[in-house]
């Protein structure tokens, strides 16, 4: 397992996350998947959907609303992620993963992460301390869910 | 009917890679039904234990979220494209979002 990125698209990534601060941002990963190896070619931002309560509270509620809102929860847009894959497939992309950041929190995946993860996929995470954008590792949901296992990332 | 069912990457594996597949079926629960009779190891992932569609699994005909169409009940024609869409979603933790 393993995942290759171009420094490019981590600035993107990173660019991304101290503009949203401090709002959590999400986006798609799109690459090239070979025998567990994951290459990423672009990482494409999208809109996170927790900032439209009314839409996203129909598609995945909240639990607590009260104490959940973008500052700590990201939905992708269902519609956006199949136009975006769409495109990606016409182009010969695969989604290989998503990112999303964490404001004023590690770049380490919470329960809630990995209740709401699919196995395979590369989940990046970027931690953004005080609007500054800081560590950014990736994860991949182990087969039997427990936890996350950490993924090597090779930086190109 | 010949409906097709789009795949998304981490189901794949379930799927013997195949990006697609054509079903026979004139709704969407037949279509699923299908599915996952021809490939079992995807039913775990797209159904609970008492045959409901996962909270985290959207289905959308076209455009358009089953949900708001007529859920499983909601009628396919002919050359239909149906996508499994995984729900995206995440955050911190909440015990200390003091800052």
């Amino acid at each position: 397992m393993g995942l290759s990125i171009r420094q490019n698209e981590i600035d993107a990534i990173r660019g991304h996350g101290a503009r949203d601060y401090p709002n959590e941002c999400c986006g798609i990963l799109l690459g090239h998947a070979d025998d567990g190896r994951k290459q990423v070619v672009e990482a494409v931002s999208l809109r996170n959907l927790r900032t439209v309560p009314e839409e996203a509270q129909k598609l995945l509620p909240l639990e607590s609303p009260g104490r959940e809102s973008e500052r700590n929860r990201f939905l992708i847009d269902p519609r956006e992620q199949m136009r975006v894959e769409k495109d990606a497939r016409a182009r010969g992309l695969d989604v290989v993963g998503y990112y999303h950041s964490h404001p004023d929190h590690p770049a380490r995946p919470s329960n809630y992460d990995r209740e709401h993860a699919w196995p395979w996929y590369s989940y990046l995470i970027l931690s953004v301390a005080k609007g500054e954008p800081a560590d950014l590792t990736s994860w991949v949901l182990a087969e039997h869910r427990g936890q996350f296992d950490p993924e090597p990332v090779e930086v190109l | 009917m010949p409906v097709t069912v789009l795949i998304p990457t981490p189901l794949r594996q379930y799927t013997g890679k195949k990006e697609s597949v054509v079903v026979e079926a004139k709704t969407v629960a037949e279509a699923l039904q299908s599915l996952t009779a021809e490939y079992a190891d995807l039913r775990r992932h797209l159904f609970t234990d008492d045959g409901k569609l996962r909270n985290f699994v959207n289905v959308y005909l076209g455009d358009e979220d089953i949900r708001f169409l007529q859920k499983d009940q909601t009628p396919l024609n002919d050359k239909d494209v149906l996508s499994i869409v995984p729900s995206i979603a995440g955050g911190e933790d909440l015990h200390c979002i003091c800052k």
